[in-house]
């Protein structure tokens, strides 16, 4: 740790994995109910855990991009931050917004728009979060030392911070209110969180594999490039069916294939840098973590994004499980996996001393990961089951949902192995001391 | 390629290539704001009971078991075309009347099935939120779903 200040992101980081473990912890007793239906039913209904479920995913990686953010922009910058109060003063705001939501969540108290049920006071709270987060960072990097990565990641934050306005815009034409909040969901998680995560991911690369600045930021401009290009107009994927123009049928179709670029030229990224690079960076950890989260994102936002982007397709395929196949498989390779190898490589800096753990933590990447694709193949064979028999033969959903139990208990099976590696992650991050496994010694020549 | 590309080079196409795309969307936006309003919702007119049922549609989260128009949850039935598949999308109030029917039976307690929960709604806000499913239900969708069963 170069800076002292950057020893706020450690703070943002434990939280942040607080609420993934309520995450996760959320999302496996929601799959149960998909198993046994009557579970909680009465007390707790299946809307308020999806709530919890999907509001505490989005909290924990905002989370994570602040406090990467607060890590690496001091190093990039090559100042202290701005100011040390105004990050925490933002963090204990963001961390009683929380709170606060999910108390009134668990007493029935929350807003109908999908992601954004936040009271609004809430809402207020992220706001102005927000904004003393841009005016720390951005001070911070006004005064120091410009760079590819920080201008990339500058941008995707001032541009997603401001895209929270739409979340106060909620017309009364179901219409305009679904094209609205596509504002903030799409354009989050399909355009600025990209830029984010594309400096995150650039910074990693220069720091574990030593390769030369210059050429890591060229092809950070030309990824973000892509993503940009294909994601805005890339938007019309979700302005098919819900009463907007005919012609985003071929808009959405044509710059959401192209959405695949900016996930495989991510991917490609990493490999050839890694190959490229000299350096051999003792945090092996956080290198398996980069490398696979371009590799799950180009899979889970690629390539399962475009199974059912095209219009024809997505006629049938709107609104199964083949959507819930791709978000998760989407969100854990781009974002979870990302935010885990930030958290990875900059942990053992924040706690002053050695890449530790890695066995474990490495551990932890495959039980998440194969948990993740075998759930992401369960629901889209479910998908595919349901879109048949429902959209094509046109059987009630009720009658459809009974013949996909299979799937949806060994759906909670994958929901299993997804939560016993989140908690190996949290453990081996936070409790297990022991250092870098030593590489044992060499059979000598002959014996 | 490396000398044609530099780094300043793609810097440029990045911002100026962004702000065309911002720019394009924002005149899509426009127009399809204007088709929204003027053609696809205008078959039933946006009264303040239909408000109210929005309202309580989002007071209680339905969207987080349901779909409506093929978004959020997918834990229920899609509610899009809900009032055709029950055969009273031109019926005020037979829709008022099955739909309320429905809800009042939730929950069914039946084991193994999934759980709709009981919601204290007033006579009233039954009325709007029926009103607010058959105005959904009339909006051009192209077409979608492909068949009642959502």
């Amino acid at each position: 740790m170069k800076y002292q200040s950057q020893k706020v992101a450690y703070a943002y980081f434990l939280v942040a994995m607080a609420l993934f473990g309520i995450q996760v912890a959320g999302g496996l007793l929601a799959g149960w109910i998909y198993v046994s239906p009557n579970t909680l039913s009465e007390i707790l209904p299946f809307n308020v855990i999806r709530m919890i479920h999907t509001n505490a995913l989005i909290v924990w990686l905002l989370l994570g991009f602040f406090g990467a953010a607060y890590y690496l922009v001091p190093e990039e910058s090559e100042r202290e931050i701005f100011s040390v109060k105004l990050a925490y003063l933002q963090l204990a705001i963001l961390v009683i917004g929380t709170l606060g939501a999910v108390i009134s969540y668990l007493v029935g108290i929350h807003g109908g728009r999908e992601f954004l049920e936040q009271p609004l006071w809430v809402k207020f709270g992220i706001l102005v979060a927000a904004v003393i987060f841009l005016a720390n960072v951005s001070l911070t990097f006004l005064a120091g030392r410009k760079t590819a990565i920080t201008n990339i990641l500058m941008t995707g934050l001032w541009l997603l911070c401001l895209l929270w306005v739409f979340a106060f815009i909620n017309p009364d034409n179901l219409s305009l209110d679904k094209m609205y909040w596509w504002f903030v969901v799409h354009l989050w998680v399909e355009a600025t969180w990209e830029l984010v995560m594309a400096a995150i991911l650039g910074f990693l690369m220069l720091k574990l594999t030593g390769v030369d600045r210059e050429v890591i930021e060229k092809w950070l401009y030309v990824i973000v490039a892509t993503a940009l290009f294909s994601g805005i107009l890339g938007t019309g994927h979700h302005f098919y069916w819900i009463g907007t123009p005919g012609y985003w049928q071929w808009i959405g179709s044509v710059f959401s294939t192209f959405e695949v670029v900016p996930f495989f030229a991510m991917m490609s990224f990493a490999f050839v840098m890694v190959w490229k690079g000299r350096r051999n960076h003792p945090n092996k950890a956080a290198l398996l973590w980069s490398l696979g989260s371009s590799t799950v994102a180009f899979f889970g936002a690629g390539v399962w994004g475009f199974l059912h982007t095209l219009h024809g397709v997505n006629f049938y395929t709107h609104g199964t499980q083949i959507t819930a196949a791709h978000g998760h498989l989407a969100f854990y390779g781009a974002y979870v996996a990302l935010n885990l190898a930030m958290f990875t490589y900059a942990m053992p800096h924040l706690r002053g001393r050695d890449p530790y753990n890695q066995v474990l933590n490495m551990a932890s990447f495959w039980l998440m990961t194969g948990g993740m694709a075998f759930m992401t193949f369960t629901l889209t064979f479910a998908g595919t089951i349901q879109t048949h028999m429902q959209r094509i033969v046109g059987d009630y959903y009720m009658d459809v949902q009974d013949q996909l139990g299979l799937f949806y208990l060994m759906r909670f099976g994958s929901g299993v192995a997804v939560v016993l590696g989140a908690l190996l992650f949290i453990y081996s991050m936070l409790v297990v001391r022991r250092e870098v496994v030593k590489p044992g010694p060499l059979a000598a020549p002959g014996e | 390629m490396s000398d044609l590309l530099t780094k300043s080079r793609a810097r440029n196409v990045f911002y100026g290539g962004s702000i065309f795309f911002v720019a394009v969307f924002a005149a899509l936006t426009v127009q399809s704001h204007r088709h929204i309003t003027q053609k696809a919702t205008a078959g039933m007119p946006l009264t303040d009971e239909v408000r109210l049922g929005k309202h309580v549609w989002e007071r209680h989260s339905c969207i987080n078991c349901h779909t409506l128009h093929g978004e959020g949850a997918y834990f229920a039935p899609e509610l899009g075309n809900v009032m055709t598949r029950w055969g009273v999308a031109d019926d005020p109030q037979g829709a008022y009347e099955i739909l309320d029917g429905w809800m009042q039976a939730q929950p069914s307690g039946i084991e193994g099935r999934r759980q709709m929960p009981h919601f204290e709604i007033t006579d009233e806000e039954m009325r709007a939120l029926s009103e607010f499913l058959r105005w959904a239900d009339q909006t051009d969708t192209q077409n979608w779903p492909p068949n009642d069963a959502g």
